[in-house]
């Protein structure tokens, strides 16, 4: 269990304006994708756990080991918190070889108290789980992207660490090998049991690997919790547009029943029913989100169903599911090209959003 | 060469280069720790020391010697030690030869080798402390090896700079035939007794050794120029203004 509360502040510099992050975070084993663009301070939020920036106040706290505490002045340094990091280009040291690099990490984990042997053994080992046999010879620079990740992830192993922190670690990799790398990953999880940490901006990542999700965005934490629930109820518009996937329209409230769990929202004077919203009044002002995967366009049949929206159509665009229309109002969906088919030359298209997919956000 | 030639003495050469040899030794040593510390750590009084190591590039050779002629001399503290261990004066011997190539090829030294290690991307460092490794067994065992090319050039260019030295060298070491005259105060020597052809042959050696040297530390970088290194600061200052934000 990871648990951290970061302020570090940096005052404007020439190049860069000034920068606050102030986060509080909450990592169980298993794994937690810090989201959210670039510059929001995730990177600067691993480096803070790991030991390399000193947060101005807070406290950093390992399975209930301080390792840093501002206000009685602890601060372990990093050689001590044990924090499998895997950087950005994995930093495996370019003059050892695969099997060295693990030795050096076998060597230097001096609380493991492994003989040469048993360290060479351990190396072993792990070479064999990350299919790194036959490359073991080989220097960091002779092995494919994919190849250097598992050989990152099995340094890193190597000194049996509490935490995994990994930084944007799929970055540059095709998507073959990142499926490949989700995989070794996810093993991982699976057999290590710790609080893995993992900093991304891609989306696709974040659903593939996430347990637990937090959104972070200009130093801030938008959302933290299980994975579902931050996607599926986006605590607000900022997380909900940090994540990506939404379509968010401005709504108001027009019905509240909690008896049948269903509410009337008026959307651009036309009625959507969705769920019973909790903690809502009748009247409030704000917005509805619905992920792009699940609304979809209706043919335009004579029977007039419920929680339709008809927006013009901007443009169509092929996409890796078919075809992406965007519409009026920033709104997109993916429809299938033979979907498309039939609603193509119409300037308008009617979208439907079933009641269960509508969420609604306070402004 | 004229038959009425007197027969060179190529002891000054054999000087210079031993001179040279030990001062580079020195600078290696002292200099890498200096320029490891100068780039790695904070602390009051940083940009002072900077300034101290760069004043002797720009002090004139007679002001430097001078100092040392102070700091060394027989009746100061230093020189005094020196010479109840040792058991004659430093100066004016060829080890004050030493300590003025020594002054003169360290100041360049350390301000490229500083650029060297600041060129070596952090997170090498950092990987290594997150797997338990101390500062101390990164230095060696990740730090150096990833400089190594870029000091080793570095070294070439301070031997080089070594065998330089004149004035420094004139005014501690003196111009001794046979004792501390080296290459450059010979030939400085021979112009002035008007051995022109003496005075030929030791700049043409000096310059042909000066080249090749230059020529090893060129080809010993891969990328083949000093301004590399440089380069190589300017990308980690980068790096860390991106990661800070």
């Amino acid at each position: 269990m990871i648990n951290a509360r970061l302020i570090k502040r940096f005052s404007p510099g020439r190049e860069s304006a000034a920068f606050e992050l102030n986060i509080y975070l909450e990592a169980p084993a298993g794994i937690t994708v810090l989201f959210g663009p670039s510059g929001a301070g995730k990177s600067l939020t691993l480096n803070c756990i790991a030991g390399f920036a000193k947060p101005d106040e807070g406290r950093v706290l390992v399975n209930d080991e301080i390792y840093f505490d501002a206000a009685s002045g602890v601060d372990i340094p990093p050689q001590r918190r044990r924090c499998g990091y895997i950087f950005q280009d994995h930093a495996l040291f370019p003059h050892m070889t695969v099997r060295e690099n693990l030795l050096f990490a076998a060597t230097v984990a001096d609380h493991t108290h492994l003989s040469g042997l048993q360290r060479r053994r351990r190396v072993n080992e792990l070479l064999e789980n990350f299919q790194l046999s036959d490359l073991a010879a080989r220097k960091p620079a002779q092995l494919s992207g994919g190849q250097k990740q598992r050989a990152a992830l099995a340094r890193t192993l190597v000194a049996d660490p509490r935490i995994l922190l990994l930084d944007e670690p799929a970055r540059g990799l095709d998507r073959p090998l990142r499926e490949a790398f989700y995989q070794v990953l996810k093993d991982t999880r699976q057999r290590l049991k710790v609080p893995i940490l993992l900093v991304t901006h891609d989306v696709e990542e974040c659903l593939e690997l996430a347990d637990f999700i937090c959104l972070i965005a200009d130093g801030r934490i938008l959302q933290c919790g299980a994975r579902n629930q931050v996607l599926e109820r986006p605590a607000s518009v900022d997380a909900a547009r940090t994540l990506g996937i939404f379509n968010i329209l401005p709504a108001e409230i027009t019905a509240l029943d909690p008896g049948r769990n269903h509410s009337k929202l008026k959307v651009f004077d036309q009625l959507i029913e969705g769920p019973y919203l909790p903690g809502h009044l009748l009247g409030d002002h704000g917005f509805i989100c619905f992920r792009e995967s699940e609304a979809f366009v209706t043919q335009n049949s004579p029977k007039a169903s419920s929680n339709q929206i008809e927006l013009r159509l901007l443009a169509a665009e092929p996409s890796s599911r078919g075809m992406r229309l965007r519409l009026q109002h920033d709104v997109s969906v993916t429809i299938s090209a033979t979907d498309y088919q039939s609603i193509r030359g119409q300037t308008h298209v009617k979208i439907e959003i079933p009641a269960s997919a509508v969420w609604f956000v306070p402004r | 060469m004229a038959p009425n030639a007197q027969p060179i003495d190529w002891f000054p050469l054999w000087l210079s280069l031993r001179v040279a040899a030990l001062a580079t030794l020195l600078v290696l040593i002292l200099g890498t720790f200096t320029a490891f510390i100068l780039s790695h750590k904070e602390f009051r009084g940083k940009n002072l020391l900077d300034s101290l190591i760069t004043l002797p590039l720009v002090l004139p050779p007679t002001v430097l010697g001078y100092y040392l002629l102070v700091v060394l001399g027989r009746s100061s503290p230093l020189g005094h030690f020196y010479e109840s261990v040792i058991g004659h004066p430093l100066v004016f011997t060829w080890q004050a030869a030493v300590i003025a190539a020594f002054l003169h090829s360290a100041p360049i030294y350390i301000k490229a080798a500083r650029a060297v290690f600041e060129g070596v991307d952090y997170r090498y460092e950092w990987a290594a402390f997150s797997l338990g490794a101390s500062e101390w067994r990164t230095f060696w065992k990740v730090t150096l090896p990833l400089a190594r090319r870029g000091l080793i050039s570095l070294a070439t260019l301070a031997f080089a700079r070594s065998l330089g030295d004149f004035g420094v060298t004139i005014m501690v070491a003196g111009n001794i035939p046979g004792r501390t005259q080296t290459l450059s105060v010979a030939i400085y020597d021979a112009v002035e007794s008007g051995n022109g052809q003496l005075a030929r042959l030791l700049v043409l050696i000096m310059s042909v050794a000066a080249l090749l040297l230059l020529w090893c530390a060129s080809s010993v970088t891969s990328s083949g120029t000093l301004l590399a290194s440089y380069r190589g600061l300017f990308r980690k200052y980068r790096a860390a203004s991106v990661s800070g934000a």
